[in-house]
């Protein structure tokens, strides 16, 4: 299997394109349809972090995806060159939307460590972000 | 193109949402509207039904947490039925189950509405 790529604009509309990209190239690695879902929800978790975060809804910026298949680790790499998103400096004087936000911010974090088997982030402020998430194929 | 659909509909003074397809980031504040729309009409008792729907991501979740203290604190709940395995495994890794009622079946949660009362 080929290393795959695939760039998207910043836009929530995407995520289905995201998640079909990654679902296939995981499914193609020979992950179960269980593990396929937990793959392309920690992606799906990424990439919202990205928009909503590092981009703000900017929708002239872009997400880059690629999948880099190794000896029986999965691994995707996802790249950004927004501000590195802080759950910690988001505020607002309405402490209902803080908890909102924040907690939706935490949720996918959270999320994203519990789905696959590790998550490394590589920041360069200003210039790109990279997170960087395996899956090993247990069989 | 929409991934994402409501249906409403109101059972004995219930109100019930049936989510049907894909709520992610993009689907979201649909779910957010009919359940602002529910609140600014001082409905409180809610059920949500999955049966349909197929998947679901922390901004679907994060829904039904910024509504629920609102619900709460008026007599209401959000309880959530039929949900698919694979839609509950998400709610289970969150902890979800312990915040939220969650029930196999839609007209079970409705009742639990009414023993409460008794």
């Amino acid at each position: 299997m080929k290393t795959q790529s695939i760039k998207i604009e910043s836009r929530t509309e995407r995520l289905i394109a995201v998640r079909e990209f990654v679902s296939a190239a995981a499914r193609e690695f020979g992950f179960s349809d269980e593990e396929v879902s937990k793959i392309a929800l920690a992606v799906d978790e990424a990439c919202t972090n990205i928009i909503k975060h590092a981009y703000k809804f900017d929708t002239t910026k872009n997400i880059t995806i690629t999948i880099k298949p190794g000896k029986g680790a999965f691994e995707i790499s996802i790249i950004d060159t927004g501000n590195k998103f802080k759950p910690t400096e988001i505020q607002s004087p309405d402490m209902k939307e803080y908890l909102k936000h924040y907690r939706q911010g935490g949720l996918g974090v959270y999320l994203m460590k519990r789905l696959m088997d590790k998550v490394e982030y590589d920041i360069e402020p200003g210039k790109q972000n990279e997170v960087r998430m395996v899956k090993y194929l247990h069989r | 193109m929409s991934d994402f659909k409501i249906e409403y509909r109101e059972t004995e003074n219930v109100n019930v949402l049936e989510l049907k397809g894909y709520l992610d980031a993009h689907t979201a504040p649909k779910l957010e509207d009919a359940l602002q729309s529910l609140l600014d009409k001082e409905r409180y008792k809610i059920v949500v039904n999955c049966k349909h729907l197929s998947y679901i991501s922390s901004a679907g979740l994060g829904v039904f947490m910024a509504f629920i203290e609102d619900v709460r604190n008026n007599a209401g709940d959000i309880k959530l039925t039929n949900m698919s395995p694979k839609v509950y495994n998400v709610f289970d890794l969150l902890g979800f189950p312990l915040l939220y009622e969650i029930f196999k079946d839609e007209s079970e949660a409705i009742n639990k509405f009414f023993e409460k009362k008794r």
